[in-house]
């Protein structure tokens, strides 16, 4: 992966006012990927978007990691549920 | 201050957080925090009430979270339609006790200064000022862009092949490619093209449902396509070929002798093409409707008959 689409994680850490065992709580509870760059962890580009969901969470709902992982599980069976019915819903409509 | 020449509904910010006039602070951080977990946009992705019940609930809780705006909004109450008479009056009575040299606090309803109000309701901006963020916290928050949603119709002909589109939204032309195959009901993200960003914050995404209308002559379930096709008696008894429909013209297809009525034949690759799989085709079921003839001549009568006598 380009280093051009990597963040170190100390300045995504400074940018957002976070503590750094939140990033790396998130790592351990299998929530976040870090890539390591000359010894540096760094927040892969592809993250950023679920990453800063999670942070949301975090800030604005007092959702600790624990709450964080238990919704990001039930949002993916959410998502992965409509996701099935849109395609129940297309293929009955094969036989209408 | 905008004036009140529009009718805005009073908004009770107490109802919406659940609470009632006395709660203390701490009441109202809980209601908030509770309501917030229930209707949070991360929560309840593409639910727009949803949504709007989270703004409303953000605007009630920066009302009364907020001690000098909680005054003035329990000062004014109901009647705050004419709150800025009373600040007017307010400000007067102190412009003249300062000429009298008395020491009177003029009300600065501009103290809650700050933009970005946008979410918030008319009621609260024509109170506030369209101030969001008056505690120091927020101030300082960096806010993502609101995600757009928007709807794209297509016809089944439409997604044979991947084509450009250009599209408006708020008045930037956004040009975007619809993969061919796209699902009815299928939602394309565009990355960053939502509402802006508050206090330095990313541009929200632009989500595109896609809608496939119905084609008279195809149904479709996923890549395949199915239709029926007319087929007359002999050709089904004696065999020969028929003319059928494709998403990309009329091909002849070979009908077998003694082919029953509701026989399915398969034409692989002539269905739609594989969403993102290039090169990769579903297929076309045709089924055969046997067609009988209801207007016999004479002539056909008599060969029929001669027909079932031969075959007794």
């Amino acid at each position: 992966m380009s280093a051009k689409h990597l963040i170190a994680t100390t300045d995504f850490c400074v940018y957002h006012q976070l503590e750094h065992t939140f990033i790396t709580g998130l790592q351990e509870a299998g929530l976040l990927q870090i890539t390591i760059v000359n010894n540096t962890p760094h927040i892969p580009e592809s993250e950023l978007h679920k990453l800063e969901r999670m942070i949301r969470l975090h800030n604005e709902l007092d959702i600790n990691i624990a709450g964080i992982e238990a919704i990001t599980h039930l949002l993916k069976r959410i998502e992965d549920t409509q996701e099935e019915m849109r395609l129940l819903k297309n293929s009955l409509k094969a036989y209408e | 201050m905008r004036l009140y020449n529009t009718i805005m509904a009073f908004i009770d910010y107490y109802q919406i957080l659940g609470v009632t006039k006395t709660a203390t602070d701490k009441d109202i951080k809980s209601a908030y925090r509770k309501l917030a977990r229930k209707y949070h946009p991360d929560l309840n992705p593409n639910d727009q009430e949803a949504n709007k019940k989270f703004q409303q609930l953000n605007e009630a809780n920066e009302v009364l979270s907020d001690a000098e705006k909680r005054k003035k909004y329990d000062q004014y109450g109901e009647n705050w339609q004419h709150g800025e008479q009373y600040e007017q009056a307010q400000q007067q009575q102190s412009r003249q006790q300062r000429s009298y040299g008395g020491g009177g606090q003029a009300f600065d309803s501009g103290g809650f200064g700050g933009g970005g109000g946008d979410d918030f309701s008319d009621f609260f901006q024509s109170m506030f000022g369209g101030a969001a963020g008056g505690g120091g916290q927020r101030r300082q928050a960096k806010y993502r862009g609101q995600d757009y949603n928007a709807e794209l119709q297509l016809s089944l002909k439409d997604i044979t092949e991947s084509h450009k589109q250009t599209l408006t939204v708020n008045g930037k032309n956004i040009r975007i490619t619809i993969p061919a195959g796209v699902e009815n009901g299928q939602t394309l993200k565009i990355a960053g093209h939502g509402g802006p960003g508050a206090n330095g914050g990313p541009g929200g995404d632009l989500y595109i449902k896609i809608l496939v209308s119905d084609d008279q002559r195809f149904k479709r379930k996923g890549a395949d396509l199915y239709s029926t096709a007319k087929l007359d008696i002999y050709t089904a008894i004696l065999g020969g070929e028929i003319t059928a429909e494709t998403m990309t013209g009329k091909v002849k297809v070979k009908v077998a002798p003694g082919t029953q009525n509701s026989t399915k034949v398969k034409l692989k690759g002539k269905g739609l093409p594989v969403y993102k799989k290039e090169g990769e085709f579903g297929d076309l079921y045709i089924t055969y409707d046997l067609q009988l003839p209801t207007k016999l001549t004479d002539k056909q009568k008599q060969l029929f008959e001669e027909l079932a006598k031969s075959s007794a």
